[in-house]
């Protein structure tokens, strides 16, 4: 344990996990990180490029792979960039201070007469003859990192803050094989498996000619316990197939979820873990008492490809090949279910639509596993359909936010609580060996203990829940509801985008009952200089006038957060017109992520937040009815092409010392500032997601 | 029983045997011709990653049967350009950072082609209304746009020099 590494070092210590110089002029970097469609292996590949000092051109990306990268757990949270990144710059800068050392010992001199350019080594500028793989031979990387070798100052960097292309970009515009679906083995085996509806569903009867029929090819059915699957050598057969089974296998022991459990209200009066947070409850006597309450429906990943995973068994060595966000705790999980050694598996990562969270990903590997287990030697290939990644992907939970403040004279709060009812944010494969596929087996895992996210990563259903604001006192009151109609886990932002939804609304009221104007109420509340900043500067770009007058069906709102109020400072100013449905005109937003890698990356990451909230906000809810009733495009639709906003994004403070992560940072005030700015148009207040027609047209009647 | 037929695939003379007349062309494309460019999304017709140009129309192929297109013209991403000799609109969503995930991108550039072929110069309204049956989950839109309209531009003035 060395404490002043960063902390994904600190677990990975050795050099050789980060770098190796496999081949003259050729630097393979490694990372925990995996590509998701967020540009971190660019950025990483960025890093490297500077601390090492050579060319992109001659670094290599391998990620998320568990015979060689090093273990960072998930990619998630918004901490590729805060924390990987960190590290392998870290490593990266002993890594360069060693082969200094031995050139130094090399050439007979000082390592101050030394300098690195394009990976060879420079004496007072003067070229040596040596680089860094004439030298490789000698300098030992299979050694531990000490964090005595400095990493480059901002002022120096130069790869690190200029922005650059993709990587990953060119193999996607040009139709390559770029994502795992695109993946062939020979003799592979395609796959579907018949989804068990719930935990404890058992087969009754499975009709296997009409299958067979429907197939129109030849198939053939693997069954352990409840798991049941089609395998074919055609997929188009296997396909025809798993749709014909939907309704060709009959289950017992089915638990539907019912249309009024897809209400976030039905939240309220479930058992729940109650866990409070903060300073004890304030003597409202004497102060004026606000409370507002808030919510949000089921939300879908809806990632636009579903689920793939491949996986073979060969010699008592299962290789998994899966598009999720942590290969290592997807090992581990699948070691529990398949009562493997964890050495006995390698998990490969390779790519797959954008996934915005625990989608099927984990699952769908899972699936691959557990049939090339029955079948050693053949590569097996699962695909989920459409209709099965939308209903069997876990859910973003539904939740309910009830703020209540206590007010000086001023009307500013004095006393803030935070009430949240939600269903866990955290069902991933690590926190209890949650693998849909493993419910369906013989012995199937018990259910996991309720648990959330803990506060110390950032919180799942708290996430947000304290406004940064300078209120004297706050507190949470989180209610862990320990059954949720169905699978719930994380969803890019987790529980900060209903949160900041909650407070950001709440602060708008709270202005108004004050008569002031809400860019001047929340800067009267923020001291934190860069908060102000990002508030100040998005009001600039956006041209903020105060006092602009309300109800006339075209209005202005405004919001800020600081995700996990330690990542990135956002502040979104959207403007919007509202008839019977909402039309998004504008949005401006100003971003505060300290050291940003790479600036194009980062405003791709803001505007995709952007973009993905306001379709959360205006269009989605998963609705329940008989089973999940949201299953394809048609019944879970979101936002369009014609329905996209301009967006104008400014970034401030980029040289800062340490770059705050950025990915989920848009979600909640985008969210908010939608919530205000349709309350500024009409003159009237929605304070539940998502802002239908119906919503609408009952705010205006009740006004 | 066993179905013959042949067409075209970005130029190129191909004859396929099928067992199943249902086999859709995406999965021709894919599993038979090793042309994983086009997409699957939905098997629905509903997201369009499976866009492609037959006879120059852009259709969605994860659920059109692969003999329709018997005797006909079809084109996918492949089609369009490569790395080496990229279609201005490869280049343009280049240029413009294009993308998050991708997944997208094949069927778009699919809806742009078969767009700009028919109106050289759409307005934002236009491109926004060709692109309303593709879906993209990740939020690159206005990327998305903005280089359709720079390719645009760069073909009209290939055009008239």
């Amino acid at each position: 344990m060395n404490a002043s590494l960063p902390g994904p070092l600190n677990d990975n210590p050795n050099l050789d996990r980060w770098v190796a110089f496999p081949s003259a002029g050729k630097v393979t970097v490694l990372t925990g990180r995996v590509e998701l469609g967020q540009g971190v292996l660019t950025a990483m590949a960025q890093i490297a490029a500077d601390e090492l000092d050579v060319a992109m051109e001659r670094i290599t990306i391998r990620s998320g792979d568990t015979e060689k990268a090093p273990n960072e757990g998930y990619t998630a949270g918004s901490q590729s960039i805060q924390f990987g990144g960190v590290a392998l710059r870290q490593a990266l800068a002993e890594v360069r201070a060693l082969f200094l050392d031995q050139a130094a010992k090399v050439l007979a001199c000082k390592v101050s007469e030394l300098s690195v350019r394009d990976g060879s080594i420079y004496r007072n500028g003067k070229s040596t003859g040596q680089d860094y793989w004439t030298l490789a031979g000698a300098v030992d990387l299979a050694i531990k990192a000490t964090g005595a070798a400095a990493r480059k100052a901002v002022g120096d960097l130069t790869t690190i803050g200029a922005s650059s292309a993709r990587l990953d970009l060119p193999a996607k515009v040009f139709g390559e094989s770029a994502f795992i679906h695109d993946m062939q083995i020979d003799g592979m085996v395609h796959a579907r498996v018949v989804r068990q509806p719930n935990r404890g569903a058992t087969i009754g009867s499975v009709d296997e000619n009409a299958i067979r029929r429907a197939a129109k090819g030849p198939v053939e059915f693997v069954r352990n316990g409840n798991f049941l699957a089609i395998l074919g050598d055609t997929e188009t057969a296997v396909e025809a197939a798993g749709a014909a089974a939907v309704n060709r296998v009959i289950w017992q022991n089915v638990e539907a979820p019912t249309p009024t459990q897809q209400e976030a209200n039905w939240l309220l009066q479930r058992p729940a873990l109650d866990r409070p947070f903060g300073a004890e409850p304030a003597d409202p006597k004497g102060r004026e008492r606000f409370e507002r309450t808030y919510t949000r429906g089921y939300l879908a990943h809806a990632s636009i490809s579903p689920s793939c995973g491949l996986a073979l068994y060969k010699d008592g060595q299962l290789t998994v090949w899966t598009h999720c966000q942590g290969v290592y705790p997807l090992r581990a999980a699948l070691a529990k279910t398949l009562k493997l050694e964890p050495t006995s598996i390698v998990v490969h990562h390779m790519q797959g639509s954008g996934c915005y969270g625990h989608n099927g990903a984990d699952d769908a590997a899972a699936d691959a596993a557990i049939i090339a287990m029955q079948k050693p030697g053949q590569p097996i290939r699962v695909r989920w359909r459409r209709e099965e990644e939308f209903i069997y992907e876990p859910k973003t939970p539904a939740m309910v936010v009830k703020v209540r403040a206590l007010l000086d004279e001023a009307g500013k709060p004095s006393d803030w609580t935070q009430e949240i009812w939600s269903p866990t944010h955290n069902q991933r494969p690590g926190a209890g060996g949650n693998l849909l596929g493993a419910l369906a087996l013989p012995d199937p895992p018990p259910e996991p203990p309720p648990n959330d996210v803990p506060e110390a990563n950032g919180g799942g259903a708290t996430r947000n829940g304290e406004p940064l604001y300078d209120i004297p006192a706050k507190r949470m009151l989180h209610h862990l509801v320990t059954e949720a109609p169905v699978r719930t886990s994380a969803l890019r932002g987790l529980g900060a985008t209903s949160n900041v939804f909650a407070l950001e609304c709440c602060i708008d009221e709270l202005a108004e009952h004050a008569g002031q104007d809400p860019v001047q109420y929340r800067l009267s509340i923020t001291a934190d200089a860069r908060a102000r900043a990002v508030i100040e500067k998005v009001a600039g770009m956006a041209k903020w006038k105060a006092g602009s007058a309300g109800g006339t069906g075209r209005g202005r709102g405004i919001a800020f957060a600081r995700y996990k109020n330690r990542a990135a400072y956002s502040a979104v100013v959207v403007e919007l017109s509202v008839d019977e449905a909402i039309t998004l005109h504008h949005v401006w937003c100003a971003t505060d992520a300290g050291l940003v890698v790479n600036p194009d990356g980062v405003i791709n990451q803001l505007e995709g937040g952007i973009i993905q909230s306001a379709s959360w906000v205006l269009k989605e809810q998963v609705r329940f009815d008989n089973g999940v009733a949201s299953f394809d495009w048609e019944t879970y639709p979101v936002l369009t092409f014609s329905e996209v906003p301009e967006i104008d994004i400014e970034l401030i403070n980029t040289k800062d010392e340490v770059p705050l992560g950025v990915g989920e940072v848009t979600a909640g005030p985008t969210a908010a500032a939608i919530g205000n700015a349709v309350s500024h148009a009409l003159g009237a207040r929605i304070r539940d997601l998502p802002l239908t027609r119906e919503r609408i047209m009952a705010a205006l009647l009740k006004e | 029983m066993s179905q013959s037929f042949a067409f075209t695939v970005n130029g190129k003379a191909v004859s396929v045997s099928l067992d199943n007349e249902e086999t859709p062309l995406l999965d021709v494309l894919r599993n038979e011709l090793g042309l994983m460019g086009t997409r699957f999304g939905c098997g629905l017709e509903q997201c369009g990653c499976c866009m492609v140009l037959i006879d120059g129309a852009p259709e969605k192929c994860c659920t059109k049967p692969a003999w329709s297109v018997a005797g006909k013209q079809v084109v996918t991403v492949e089609g369009l350009g490569n790395a080496a000799r990229p279609h201005p609109l490869q280049k343009a969503f280049l240029d413009e950072q294009a993308g998050q995930c991708g997944y997208c991108l094949s069927g778009i550039l699919i809806s742009a082609k078969a767009l700009l072929d028919k109106n050289p110069k759409p307005s934002r309204v236009e491109i926004a209304r060709a692109l309303d049956g593709n879906i993209c989950r990740c939020g690159s839109h206005n990327r998305i746009m903005r280089a359709i309209e720079k390719a645009a531009a760069v073909i009209r003035a290939g055009a008239a020099g």
